[in-house]
């Protein structure tokens, strides 16, 4: 039973700081995903809680003890690697008991538990298989299998499913998903991925270059990001990004336009330093632009993508930027064709000169 | 034109062949003319160097030369020697040796890289520079025994053992190849609850037999080979290993079958200890540079 808390954490090698004073508290059960491109810092995060790197600077919390200098065995975390990690001489029986037979859990005791987590895993019959006669999904297997065993409070995967194929990802993400409310343990999982991000997490930490982003469930990021970064990272196909410059403010709306977008009132919750002639962003998800007959964004057809469900368009705007929109799979498109699409202004974004969000009126969300 | 190019993949693959052949011979004729030359008397011998007999069981062939090494030498005392001070100095070298590189490869520390650079320095230094400096060292080293304390390592096993145990060749050999296993085994074992010498012990040992195949078989021919050294610090023929022991068949007259049949003896150890190693041997030379 065991929730984490990092507070400030600073992780510098050398002068260079690679992660730059996170805060951030986990309850106990909670599946957290850690979320950001390569060389954010996020494995670096992980490998703090376990132990296998030094925290430089801050507080880490795993329950109500204080972790920083405690050894990796004695923090009651297991850990599952993206090379799965697996000891090549040994039996996945043996694999799988290490850490029991390390800590000296009576022989039976030990049996029992790694038929459990044999079972639960669905690989009582790869047992007696050494590393090497398994494929990649199996030796998947047996690395979770290994976490399992020793029961630990945290369970920590460093983007566990990056080496295996789509079909396979699929099913392990699910395994995964089913595992957490099984074992009701608190996980912490790291990924580049967005997709397995939203599907697995109840709490998403966006991650950039040291720095945590925001930090919320997956609908909470997809449909208020923070800033641009996190607009841009979460949800595929990416959010429309589109230059704008601000028309008029006034307390609760924001009046924005360019060569591409008409004049358009935006409500929001609080326009408090902006003012007239700033050049801004406007966010647009591109499943909520859809066609429209009169106003809206006019642009050009690039590229259309047929997927069946629905209709992935590109769109060259009159200033030379690009739109994307998802419209139904029942769009009759081809390339070339000049087209008008609308959107909700309640579902419009303004992320203002710094980068951060502009506060959406009417949030439904904390 | 197919006629043509299969003349051609022959000549080249006969022409391998005799090439193959010829290296082969190069290293084969020595040992066979040392154990067929340990079978013949003195004079038919040297007549027969002049021939290819020189390589064949042929003409007065007998034992005796065996017999007659062992009566001037104590032959079995020598190879007796020999492998007891080889064999203890490989295995606590290995030992040894393979802790220090773990924790090269493995462990953070202060100064470790110029520790390691000046090991890996030593590699240069040949044994003669230092052979004298050792010598007075050893002379004036105190040693608990079963005769109590005493002062100077002259004439014993132990000043052939130990100041071989550690070497920067052996090292520098694990250091290379634990740097190349992957580092997350080494991180899962310590988050299963391994300390580092579970991690050395159940982890990385079993994984390296190919490295310490190898380095077993280097140490060893270098540890049988010894011959300055053990001709400095042993004085009684209690203590020789069998290279000092070639001396005593090189006195007023050499007798060179009795020679060649003393070199044969002392051949079969190393034979013994390579063809039981061999295996693993060939597997390290040849997955050297391949990362799994």
């Amino acid at each position: 039973m065991a929730g984490l808390e990092f507070k400030d954490i600073r992780k510098s090698y050398g002068n260079v700081e690679v992660i730059k004073g996170v805060d951030l508290s986990i309850e106990h059960g909670e599946f957290v995903v850690f979320v950001g491109p390569s060389g954010c810092g996020k494995s670096t995060l992980l490998r703090m809680i376990a132990g296998l790197e030094d925290i430089t600077d801050g507080d880490l919390f795993i329950g109500d003890k204080r972790v920083n200098t405690v050894q990796p065995r004695d923090r009651g975390v297991a850990m599952v690697f993206q090379s799965y990690a697996l000891y090549p001489h040994m039996t996945v029986y043996d694999n799988v008991g290490f850490g029991l037979r390390l800590n000296k859990t009576p022989k039976d005791e030990r049996d029992a538990k790694i038929r459990e987590a044999a079972r639960i895993l669905q690989m009582e019959n790869l047992l007696d298989r050494r590393p090497a006669q398994l494929s990649g999904g199996q030796r998947q297997r047996v690395a979770i299998g290994r976490a399992i065993v020793r029961n630990p409070d945290v369970f920590l995967f460093d983007e566990p499913l990056s080496n295996l194929d789509a079909a396979l990802r699929g099913s392990m993400r699910m395994e995964i998903s089913k595992l957490h409310q099984q074992l009701d343990a608190t996980m912490i999982y790291v990924t580049h991925d967005q997709v397995e991000a939203m599907t697995l997490a109840d709490k998403i930490v966006v991650l950039n270059a040291g720095v945590v982003q925001q930090i919320g469930s997956p609908l909470e990021l997809y449909n208020y990001p923070a800033n641009l970064f996190v607009a841009g990272f979460i949800g595929s196909p990416q959010m429309n990004l589109l230059p704008v410059t601000v028309e008029a403010v006034d307390e609760r709306t924001v009046t924005v336009a360019s060569s591409d977008v008409p004049s358009t009132r935006i409500p929001v919750a609080s326009a408090r330093g902006i003012r007239g002639g700033d050049s801004i962003t406007l966010g647009l998800r591109p499943h909520l632009l859809a066609h429209s007959e009169v106003g809206g964004i006019t642009g050009k057809v690039l590229l259309v993508e047929h997927l069946g469900n629905e209709t992935i368009a590109n769109f060259a705007l009159n200033s030379g930027e690009q739109l994307v929109a998802a419209l139904p799979g029942s769009a009759e498109l081809s390339n070339g064709v000049t087209l008008s699409l609308g959107f909700d202004v309640a579902d419009a974004r303004l992320f203002g000169t710094d980068g951060t969000a502009i506060p959406v009126a009417d949030r439904p969300f904390r | 034109m197919a006629a043509v190019t299969e003349t051609n993949h022959a000549l080249k693959l006969t022409g391998r062949y005799a090439l193959l052949v010829a290296v082969a011979l190069i290293f084969v004729l020595p040992i066979l003319f040392m154990v067929v030359s340990s079978l013949k008397p003195d004079r038919q011998l040297l007549s027969d160097t002049s021939s290819f007999a020189a390589f064949l069981p042929v003409g007065d062939i007998s034992v005796g030369n065996y017999f007659a090494a062992f009566d001037r030498a104590p032959v079995g005392l020598f190879i007796f020697n020999s492998v007891f001070i080889t064999v203890v100095t490989v295995v606590i070298s290995l030992f040894l040796c393979s802790l220090a590189a773990f924790a090269f490869a493995y462990l953070e520390f202060r100064g470790k890289n110029i520790v390691l650079s000046v090991i890996i320095a030593t590699l240069i230094i040949p044994f003669e520079t230092i052979a004298i400096p050792m010598l007075m060292v050893v002379n004036s080293l105190p040693w608990i025994g079963a005769e109590g304390l005493q002062w100077g390592w002259l004439n014993t096993y132990h000043v052939q053992i130990v100041p071989f145990l550690a070497d920067a060749l052996t090292i520098f050999l694990f250091v290379q190849y634990f740097k190349d296993l992957p580092k997350e085994l080494i991180e899962a074992a310590r988050l299963d609850g391994a300390t580092w010498f579970e991690v050395y012990r159940l982890v990385i040992v079993p994984i390296a037999g190919p490295v310490f195949a190898t380095a077993a078989i280097l140490k060893f021919l270098i540890m049988y080979n010894q011959y300055l050294w053990p001709l400095m610090v042993t004085q009684s023929e209690q203590f020789r290993p069998v290279m000092v022991g070639l001396q005593y068949f090189f006195q007023l007259n050499t007798a060179w079958g009795e020679v060649m049949a003393y070199l044969s003896m002392i051949t079969i150890p190393v034979l013994v200890f390579y063809l039981v190693l061999q295996r693993a041997f060939i597997a390290s030379i040849a997955s050297t540079g391949i990362k799994g």
